[in-house]
């Protein structure tokens, strides 16, 4: 357990540290053509029920179900860091898609509504981004992974007030191929 | 000035059939002109438009006027044997507008139009307006650009329009959303695009004659342009990640937008004929929101390259990149007058988000707004009034102030949430 801890938070840090680091060109390219189907808006797969057709992944933690993994990852006013509330999820989401190189994720970031459209636009980018550098340094390839930003325009809960922008304030991890 | 608000606020319940978007005037200034706009006599036909009261809700709107409330007119002259001016004087009016319709060539219709002064007894301005007997709204706006005009010193922009989009969530998560148009009074709107996923960043080309904006309806952000005159539109080259936040040159040759692709949000000039496509900033910060300018020479848009948003002018021939603005943390979207001296722009304070103008000359920066959800600011093409969103009720609004804060209207929407205002040039 111990060394699994210290795995984890040399993770963390490992990934902290590339986010806190200037986003040079992404070395994991966007790349649609190895999509697949489509990624239309329609085909959107959530997971919350866990009777998805037998999906689930073997990692080396054992059994590991990804249909009871969190899929909404959520951030902090104007920051695009990972939190810690997120990793535990995301390496078992990492893990699966390492082993499985035929699923894929749509990753789509948000913003609150504070502050201009066209700026939350860029911040929503940049968390999922975020969320998906987190999942390459846990093994993700780059063509497992397609980003895209809402800004404030898609948002959750309507109103106003930390509640509801607390809320909004995230990044929807969608499988679009398991 | 109770009085005023009260009679124009029944003024603006009265146009509340009419428009999506009502007019709520909340403020004017210190001592806006007392002014009677007489209701036009029509011989010879029916009008669907009540011009008068088109003409003296623009002036109320303006907050330059305190138009006299119907109710209370003695009299209707509409020729000027028929005006005892006296009356008008003791009534408190300094100005007073009279007229008549009769129909002309070609079914047409021919507004005969006399402003007067009535403490001096005559006639400053007279004319008479033909138009179609389906756009009297346009006639209307035309007589308040030119009573304005005549009385203020400054241009009109009655006859200017707005797009805005609305949007309504029909069941959590699924939306309707709407690019749509009206009349700067909040008249007439009709439908440019309607689509299950966002629109944003509406922009005039400078002569009124095309809009540029984005678009999810391809399931990714795509930025398009749309000639308003036949409906057409293209799809500008897109690439992967973000495609966002077009702003025309004055000349209408270029739009300069976002992009992400080469790894996060940086500002290009996309030159339409060609597809040409030139890379303005190079800094790993957000670089959004670009704007033009009016001498074409230099862009101002939004980077946090400094850690929090603020605004930043490039001028294109030399590249060299000079902050503007220095007061408050976040400040972004910015926009300026149609002289390039006054910038409005998004400002955060301790309360909030609101609308300031930071004068370019002296950098002074003016708060003009109390609330604290507001953005996108737009100014009218004479200057006079920064429209803009904002919340009230929890509801999407947009809402209009002066450069000098003493002027404010709000327009709510009937249905659902209205944002991204933009007003258009002067057209025609």
């Amino acid at each position: 357990m111990r060394a699994s801890n210290a795995v984890k938070a040399l993770t963390l840090a490992v990934s902290v540290a590339w986010i806190a680091g200037c986003s040079s060109p992404s070395t994991l390219s966007e790349d649609d053509s190895s999509m697949g189907g489509s990624a239309t808006g329609s085909s959107s797969n959530t997971y919350g029920t866990g009777d998805a057709s037998g999906v689930s992944g073997m990692g080396t933690d054992g059994n590991l179900d990804v249909a009871n993994l969190k899929t909404v990852f959520y951030f902090d006013f104007d920051d695009s860091t990972v939190r810690a509330d997120s990793v535990a999820d995301l390496e078992a989401h990492a893990q699966y898609l390492a082993s499985h190189p035929s699923a894929s994720i749509r990753l789509e970031g948000h913003a609150d509504e504070r502050g201009t459209r066209e700026y939350n636009m860029a911040l929503g980018e940049r968390r999922a981004k975020a969320i998906e550098r987190f999942l390459a340094v846990n093994g993700v390839s780059g063509a497992q992974a397609e980003t895209i930003s809402y800004g404030e325009e898609k948002p959750v809960v309507l109103g106003s007030g930390d509640g509801s922008w607390s809320q909004n304030r995230r990044v929807e991890l969608k499988y679009v191929s398991r | 000035m109770k009085k005023w608000f009260i009679s124009a606020f029944l003024m603006m319940m009265a146009v509340t059939a009419r428009a999506d978007l009502v007019v709520e005037v909340t403020q004017g200034v210190d001592a806006p002109t007392p002014i009677a706009v007489v209701p036009f006599q029509a011989t010879g036909l029916a009008l669907n438009e009540d011009i008068a009261q088109i003409v003296s809700d623009d002036l109320g709107r303006s907050g330059f006027f305190k138009p006299m409330n119907r109710s209370n007119m003695l009299g209707t002259p509409s020729t000027e044997e028929q005006v005892f001016f006296r009356d008008w004087r003791v009534s408190g009016n300094d100005y007073m507008v009279i007229g008549r319709v009769a129909p002309a060539a070609n079914g047409q219709v021919q507004a005969s139009v006399e402003l007067y002064d009535v403490l001096k007894e005559r006639k400053v301005w007279s004319e008479t307006v033909t138009g179609n007997s389906n756009n009297l709204r346009d006639v209307a706006h035309y007589i308040s650009d030119q009573v304005f005009e005549k009385l203020t010193g400054l241009k009109g922009a009655f006859s200017t329009r707005i797009v805005y989009v609305t949007a309504k969530m029909n069941t959590p998560g699924n939306f309707t959303y709407k690019l749509q148009m009206a009349d700067s009074d909040g008249a007439r709107p009709r439908t440019i695009l309607q689509s299950k996923e966002p629109i944003l960043s509406p922009a005039w080309s400078q002569d009124g004659s095309k809009l540029a904006y984005v678009s999810f309806e391809s399931s990714r952000p795509a930025i398009y342009v749309q000639e308003l005159a036949t409906g057409q539109r293209q799809k500008v080259q897109t690439f992967r990640g973000l495609n966002g936040s077009p702003a025309w040159s004055p000349d209408g040759s270029r739009l300069a937008l976002v992009l992400s692709k080469d790894g996060n949000p940086e500002v290009y000039i996309l030159t339409l004929a060609t597809g040409q496509l030139d890379r303005v900033t190079h800094h790993y910060g957000i670089d959004t929101e670009p704007t033009w300018a009016p001498d074409g020479q230099s862009i101002l848009f939004t980077s946090d390259r400094a850690g929090l948003p603020q605004i930043y002018s490039l001028n294109l021939p030399t590249r060299e990149l000079k902050r503007l603005t220095y007061e408050g943390k976040y400040n972004s979207r910015g926009r300026l007058t149609q002289d390039g001296r006054f910038l409005t722009m998004v400002h955060q304070d301790g309360s909030g988000f609101h609308i300031a103008v930071q004068d370019l000359k002296t950098n002074r920066l003016d708060i003009l707004t109390s609330s604290s959800l507001d953005e996108s600011p737009t100014i009218a093409p004479n200057g006079s009034i920064i429209m803009y969103a904002t919340k009230k009720g929890g509801k999407g609004v947009l809402a209009g102030v002066s450069l000098d804060g003493r002027v404010r209207f709000t327009m709510p929407n009937g249905d659902g949430d209205v944002r991204e205002p933009a007003w258009s040039p002067y057209l025609q």
